[in-house]
């Protein structure tokens, strides 16, 4: 876990938006990275939850861990091609 | 590097795939030329300006008329008599603040055009008359600047997208204005005002493609509706190789300027 943190070229905290800002600023967020780099986003379970990370794959990025942290949860998304 | 209110307003643009945030700045980048604020300029520039277009130029040397008011939604009926283009303006900017709206209230000529297209990226013709229509046609062919060609009468209405160089002009289809009397204008024959909406639209979403580079214009196709049967048909054109101002041997250098019947002067 500790290298996957280590791994994450960005950071976003969306747990004060709803959808579909949510995901919105997780991919404009990714548009600054390169393929392959990977983002960390903390958002909140329910709705962003289900959603950021389904668009995130059908925008072709991979989602490589979903974890709970706290009350939120902790997403990394590797982007793609 | 957004702020919270850009990303908001154009959040439903940034969710496409075919725009996101690159795809909106190049929007914001865009500088688009409205030839005429009637009935297809009017919702064509009310698009284009929600749509987040930076900078946005109006051309039209009318005033707002009672007549206009049942297709140019731009105008309102506390803008009567005023300059179309201020009228426009006043409704763009308070649509979305951060478009520049530049205004021309006079009347497009020969001799105008070139400077005034020069510090555009496309041209959208929504002009009312043949004069002006082969005028911009022409001085884009010159300037080779992208432009998106709509017409419409009673039920009917018609789009194309002029790439200079890539496609036909109008001219490849439409050698020469037809003699002046032998078109109805729209104000002898009338136009479903929803018509112009449909049409000044689809212009709008020509110029979006334009400037995203994103999938397939209308070139090298004209693009028709008859609103009555409701039935686009879309017909494949191809450059005329003796057409006067794209052609190879073009005999039209310079933009010309045909005369104006004096029963189109009035006529919008």
């Amino acid at each position: 876990m500790r290298e996957v943190t280590a791994e994450a070229k960005a950071s976003l905290d969306i747990t004060n938006d709803v959808c579909p800002i949510t995901f919105v600023k997780t991919k404009l967020k990714l548009e600054e990275l390169e393929p392959g780099e990977v983002l960390e986003v903390i958002l909140k379970s329910g709705e962003p939850l289900a959603n950021v990370p389904r668009s995130a794959k059908q925008e072709g990025h991979k989602i490589l861990k979903v974890e709970q942290q706290g009350e939120n949860f902790r997403l990394l998304i590797r982007k793609g091609e | 590097m957004f702020s919270e209110d850009y990303i908001k307003r154009y959040s439903r643009h940034i969710l496409l795939p075919e725009i996101g945030g690159s795809g909106q700045a190049k929007l914001a980048q865009a500088k688009v030329f409205v030839v005429g604020t009637g009935g297809l300029g009017s919702p064509a520039a009310f698009y284009l300006a929600a749509a987040g277009i930076g900078t946005l130029g109006l051309i039209d040397d009318d005033v707002v008329d009672l007549s206009n008011l049942q297709r140019q939604i731009l105008h309102a009926t506390p803008d009567l008599n005023q300059p179309k283009v201020e009228s426009a303006k006043a409704k763009l900017t308070a649509l979305n603040p951060e478009c520049n709206v530049i205004t021309h209230h006079y009347r497009l000529t020969a001799e105008n055009v070139l400077d005034l297209i020069a510090d555009y990226d496309i041209v959208v013709d929504g002009t009312d008359n043949f004069p002006t229509r082969y005028l911009i046609n022409d001085a884009c062919v010159i300037a080779k600047k992208p432009m998106v060609h709509g017409g419409i009468l009673r039920f009917n209405g018609q789009v194309m997208t002029i790439k200079p160089g890539e496609g036909p002009c109008f001219r490849c289809i439409f050698r020469e204005p037809p003699p002046a009397g032998a078109v109805p204008t729209c104000a002898e024959a009338g136009v479903l005002g929803a018509v112009a909406g449909i049409i000044g639209v689809i212009q709008a979403t020509e110029v979006i493609k334009l400037v995203l580079g994103k999938g397939d214009p209308l070139v090298g196709r004209i693009l028709t509706l008859d609103a009555l049967k409701l039935k686009f048909r879309d017909v494949k054109i191809s450059r005329n190789p003796s057409c006067p101002v794209c052609g190879e041997n073009p005999t039209i250098t310079q933009p010309v300027e045909y005369e104006l019947p004096p029963c189109e002067l009035r006529a919008n």
